[in-house]
């Protein structure tokens, strides 16, 4: 029996950014990218669930964000997840990978009782991949990065296949470990039908807040019972839960400041305009030719 | 706060005894950095018999390496060299440290930060020293970290105004490599290695390391494709030109994640950089994350259907059109010529 603690994040769908999405000074509106679930934590948690398959125990998956990242935290749900949490305030904006490591290993010591934290590789809005070296060793516990693929687990170690600069290496560690996954190591499972039909409705506490507004008949108390009860609620872990340090979260924990953002003029430029045809571009060959770059 | 170190730190990879050559074209920016701040510019190696390469790095402008060998340390390991890091880092304090963007630079930078609380920027792709304002506040000769961020499409100048370290990771080919005429004495100071029951969590059982076939660095041609081929069938089109005319073969980010390409052979700010003689880019749009890779190519040619792409910004020649079309001509009118 292994349990396993995905980290998870929701993301701006930054490979999809078309000329609809910036705005006239050349920023990038936001609102009008759709948000989704990293793929490489996705695939994070598809090995998760593997060897939950074959060796038995727990796979929980975890995530830090806005109210809105409980979306990705039902689609762990119809994946497979046995457990969610959405680690959630507001004294959290601002954090930079320090602080956010910091509130993720502090979450992941109140769940406790883990044999494997896996997470993506790195997310696509900030392509660091720090998080999750951060976070092992702040639970001062190894970590295995690039993998690519879990070849097995015994009692003590897990056989695993890393990408190296060049090639490969395989390697045992013990547990608990820290694992980092990308994105060619599985595919990941499509959403399960029923999984769906059980687990659409799953609330966080901020969800449930938002249906009793302007609602005078609904509690919000008694909803969240209500949705225990049925076992579709998301616990939310706030900054006062986790008996956090406030000077080491959000911006306040964060050294890395962004001092400045420049847009850039998305512009034509100074080129020289060649014709697609023929004549055109054989007139472009010459010139290359001249250069001494062909021929 | 105590008076700030004026030190450069750059962790020198070696993988089986050869130098990474991101390293030295670290210490080539560390040695403009630490000279623009007045500091000293200090190698950082660890690795089994590693002094040769210790020696080397001073043609770069070193003015001291600091070395700890060890047997056990010849491969890389996660444990025992962040420990050595994280002890280094912690008693200096250096006022900077630059780690190459690798697969080892990013599993091990992120652990000294984490250890030792410091910044830490990703993939810069400039590093600057400058005196600056930040909210009322005059900070001296701090480093200036700038990368594209929110998948390329903005760039943000990051800065760590408030700790005694700052640490930046930059990916290979991006900094040049120049050696220093400078040359000061060989000065090696040799740290002992004391193993820890916590090195052994981690055990490399075999290696398997291949020469890569792919030079992208190299090639004095590259015809790159982007996600606007469309399919992986297009994205033949791109390898046809590049066999006719002599090139290597690249992509954008975009064609990498769609399939068209295996991520080696991926340019821009979290693939390669690189300035061949002449880049070719067919359907890729042309974001900052791209250009960071290819923009001070000798000469640029874009294809690109859309007229208003970025990547006509930084070409010298453009053709608007189907690269469907365009390809073929192309090879046609090359063939033509080359007769």
């Amino acid at each position: 029996m292994f349990n396993s603690i995905v980290l998870v994040k929701q993301v701006p769908d930054t490979a999809n950014i078309s000329g609809k999405v910036m705005k006239d000074d050349g920023t990038v509106n936001r609102s009008k990218l759709p948000a989704i679930f990293n793929h490489e934590d996705k695939v994070a948690l598809e090995l998760a669930l593997r060897i939950k398959e074959t060796y038995g125990g727990k796979v929980t998956a975890i995530t830090m964000g806005p109210p809105r990242a409980s979306d990705i935290l039902r689609e762990c749900l119809y994946m497979g997840a046995d457990a969610v949490y959405l680690i959630s305030d507001r004294k959290f904006a601002g954090a930079d990978t320090l602080a956010t490591s910091y509130v993720l290993s502090e979450a992941i010591k109140k769940i406790g009782n883990y044999d494997f934290i896996f997470a993506g590789r790195q997310a696509i809005d900030g392509d660091t991949a720090q998080v999750g070296p951060q976070t092992a060793e702040k639970l001062n516990i190894p970590q295995v990065t690039y993998v690519e693929e879990i070849i097995n687990c015994k009692k003590d170690r897990v056989t695993i296949r890393k990408k190296i600069e060049g090639g490969y290496e395989i390697v045992e560690a013990a547990y608990p470990v820290l694992l980092t996954i990308i994105k060619d190591a599985a595919e990941s499972r499509p959403y399960k039908a029923k999984r769906i039909m059980a687990y659409k409705n799953a609330k966080s506490l901020t969800d449930l807040e938002g249906m009793t507004e302007g609602n005078s008949l609904l509690y919000t108390d008694k909803l969240v019972h209500e949705y225990q009860e049925k076992n579709l609620f998301i616990p939310t872990f706030t900054m006062d839960e986790l008996k956090l340090d406030p000077e080491r979260c959000g911006v306040k924990g964060s050294p890395t400041k962004v001092f400045k953002i420049e847009s850039v003029v998305l512009g034509g430029g100074n080129h020289i305009k060649v014709e697609a045809t023929k004549t055109g571009i054989g007139n472009l060959i010459d010139q290359l030719m001249a250069d001494h770059i062909f021929g | 706060m105590n008076k700030l170190s004026n030190e450069v730190w750059v962790f020198i990879e070696q993988r089986n005894g050869k130098p990474a050559d991101v390293s030295f074209e670290l210490l080539s920016k560390g040695h403009k950095l630490a000279l623009n701040m007045g500091g000293v510019l200090k190698a950082v190696l660890i690795g089994d018999q590693v002094k040769g390469i210790a020696k080397e790095t001073f043609s770069y402008g070193v003015d001291e390496a600091i070395v700890i060998e060890h047997p056990d340390l010849l491969a890389y390991k996660t444990m025992p060299y962040s420990r050595i890091m994280n002890q280094l880092v912690n008693e200096a304090q250096p006022r900077i440290v630059l780690f190459g963007a690798t697969i080892i630079g990013r599993d091990l930078a992120p652990r000294v930060a984490s250890n030792t609380k410091s910044g830490l920027t990703a993939d810069c792709t400039d590093l600057k020293i400058d005196t600056i304002k930040y909210l009322g506040k005059e900070y001296k000769d701090l480093l200036l970290q700038i990368r594209p961020a929110f998948g390329g499409n903005i760039i943000a100048t990051i800065i760590t105004p408030d700790n005694p370290t700052q640490i930046a990771t930059v990916r290979e080919g991006v900094m040049e490599k120049h050696t220093s005429t400078a040359v000061k004495e060989i000065k090696i100071t040799e740290i002992p290695f004391k193993p820890d029951p916590s090195d052994d969590l981690v055990r490399i059982i075999e290696q398997n390391v291949e020469e890569s076939k792919i030079n992208l660095k190299g090639a004095p041609i590259i015809v790159s494709g982007g996600y606007g081929l469309g399919t992986k069938e297009n994205f033949k089109l791109i390898y046809d030109l590049a066999h006719t005319i002599g090139g290597e073969v690249a992509g954008s980010r975009a064609a990498v994640d769609a399939g068209f390409i295996p991520p080696e052979r991926q340019v821009g700010q979290t693939g390669v950089t690189v300035r061949p003689k002449l880049y070719i880019a067919i359907g890729i749009s042309g974001a900052i994350q791209h250009r960071a890779g290819m923009q001070e190519s000798n000469k640029i040619i874009a294809i690109n259907s859309d007229p208003d792409a970025p990547i006509f910004g930084v070409s010298h020649y453009g053709i608007v059109g189907d690269a469907a079309e365009v390809i073929p001509n192309f090879i046609e009118a090359y063939k033509q010529k080359l007769k």
